[in-house]
């Protein structure tokens, strides 16, 4: 979903950050997101190459770091993993799942010049 | 990610990019698989601290961890504010296309106008048609076109409250793009999301589009005057909303016939009353 405007505010962050640490170019980046968060890897690469272009990130190699879904299941009281949002738990079948990890859409960190 | 007014953001290109990769073939493969775990305690973008020989043109990492959304949440934030200030009480009301949002609006301002002020924020991606058909009712209305914005954000939303200037302690609608995906992700602020489901779609909306569902603290279902016609299973339909958020509130409601209108109604004056005692 929404993967331009998620771009967008991907470069928005890139060129603040430009300004307060002093880099003219964004060789790497690194994204990290979860698989709850929602956002359609292919679509993202696809919308960074776009939104990028003419910026100080044109060119910038993208380098997606996925993490895992987790979730702490009440009647198992443990730590399960889960690969969509609102699945139910693969020990026991129950939907009450509180989500722990997962939903990251974040920038981690890059690779300046 | 203003896709509205062009504010700028995301479309700034800072020069001086020039030569895209210049000679820089040398050896920044350090791996990159360390996982920055605790250990070294880097200021997360404080600049000047950030050491930096002048002059000295490297490649160099810098850590960011930041959330990609916080842009978005900080416009959300500030109107947030806003609202609290004036003890205003602000509903996201999300929805597929066609789920009579619009409807339900206009039947609910015509209902309780004499009651409360109250403003409305209409997005969509064309047409000034929504915010005219509010105005019709005598109440103000600011229509947002997202282009091809998929859904209304924090930052268009603070735009229109400039232009809208609600009353102190009214009552803010804000009527969201119709889509069932996307606006769950974006905060513009508001106390509750509404999801507007009718019965004329199906009961598993809620398991297909379980973001939304899980996001909003109420859900209409609307168009109950039509059950007599439709095979829709209102039992299953609410199970399937409580399924992916225990805690969301089922009404049933006919914009048109009026049924279930004063539960509403009910919901949005205790609301209003929680919002005026101690903001949002």
């Amino acid at each position: 979903m929404h993967e331009i405007s998620i771009c967008e505010g991907i470069l928005q962050l890139i060129e603040e950050q430009a300004v307060e640490q002093n880099y003219k170019t964004v060789e790497t980046i690194w994204l990290e997101i979860g698989p709850l968060a929602g956002v359609e890897l292919e679509a993202l690469r696809f919308g960074f190459d776009v939104v990028t272009k003419g910026s100080l990130a044109e060119n910038a190699k993208l380098e997606i770091v996925e993490t895992t879904g987790e979730a702490w299941c009440m009647p198992c009281q443990k730590s399960v993993m889960v690969a969509k949002q609102f699945d139910a738990c693969p020990l026991c079948g129950s939907y009450q799942l509180q989500i722990t990890g997962g939903n990251e859409l974040r920038i981690k960190e890059m690779e300046v010049n | 990610m203003c896709t509205v007014c062009g504010c700028g953001e995301g479309e700034t290109t800072i020069e001086g990019k020039s030569a895209e990769s210049h000679d820089h073939s040398h050896n920044h493969s350090h791996g990159h698989s360390h996982d920055h775990s605790g250990g070294h305690n880097h200021d997360y973008g404080q600049g000047p601290a950030h050491a930096h020989a002048p002059g000295l043109s490297q490649t160099r990492m810098v850590q960011i961890e930041q959330d990609i959304l916080s842009k978005n949440n900080t416009y959300a934030a500030a109107n947030r504010q806003f609202f609290a200030e004036h003890q205003m009480l602000t509903l996201n009301l999300v929805s597929s296309p066609g789920s009579g949002k619009t409807t339900l609006l206009i039947r609910t301002i015509t209902d309780l106008k004499e009651q409360c002020a109250m403003t409305v924020i209409e997005g969509d991606q064309q047409t000034a048609n929504d915010a005219e058909r509010i105005r019709e009712t005598g109440v103000k209305a600011i229509q947002v076109n997202t282009g091809k914005g998929c859904h209304l954000d924090g930052h268009m939303v603070g735009h229109a409250l400039e232009a809208l200037e609600p009353e102190d302690k009214s009552l803010l609608f804000i009527e969201n793009v119709g889509n069932l995906v996307c606006p769950a992700a974006f905060d513009l602020g508001e106390a509750h999301k509404v999801v507007i489901l009718s019965v004329t779609e199906g009961e598993d909306k809620p398991l297909k589009y379980p973001d939304m569902f899980h996001a909003a603290d109420l859900m209409l279902l609307n168009k109950v005057d039509l059950l007599p016609h439709l095979n829709f299973d209102v039992a299953q339909c609410i199970e399937n909303a409580k399924r992916v958020n225990p805690r969301i509130k089922v009404l049933q409601v006919s914009a048109t016939s009026g049924e279930g209108m004063d539960d509403w109604y009910g919901w949005l004056k205790a609301s209003h009353q929680l919002a005026m005692v101690g903001g949002n």
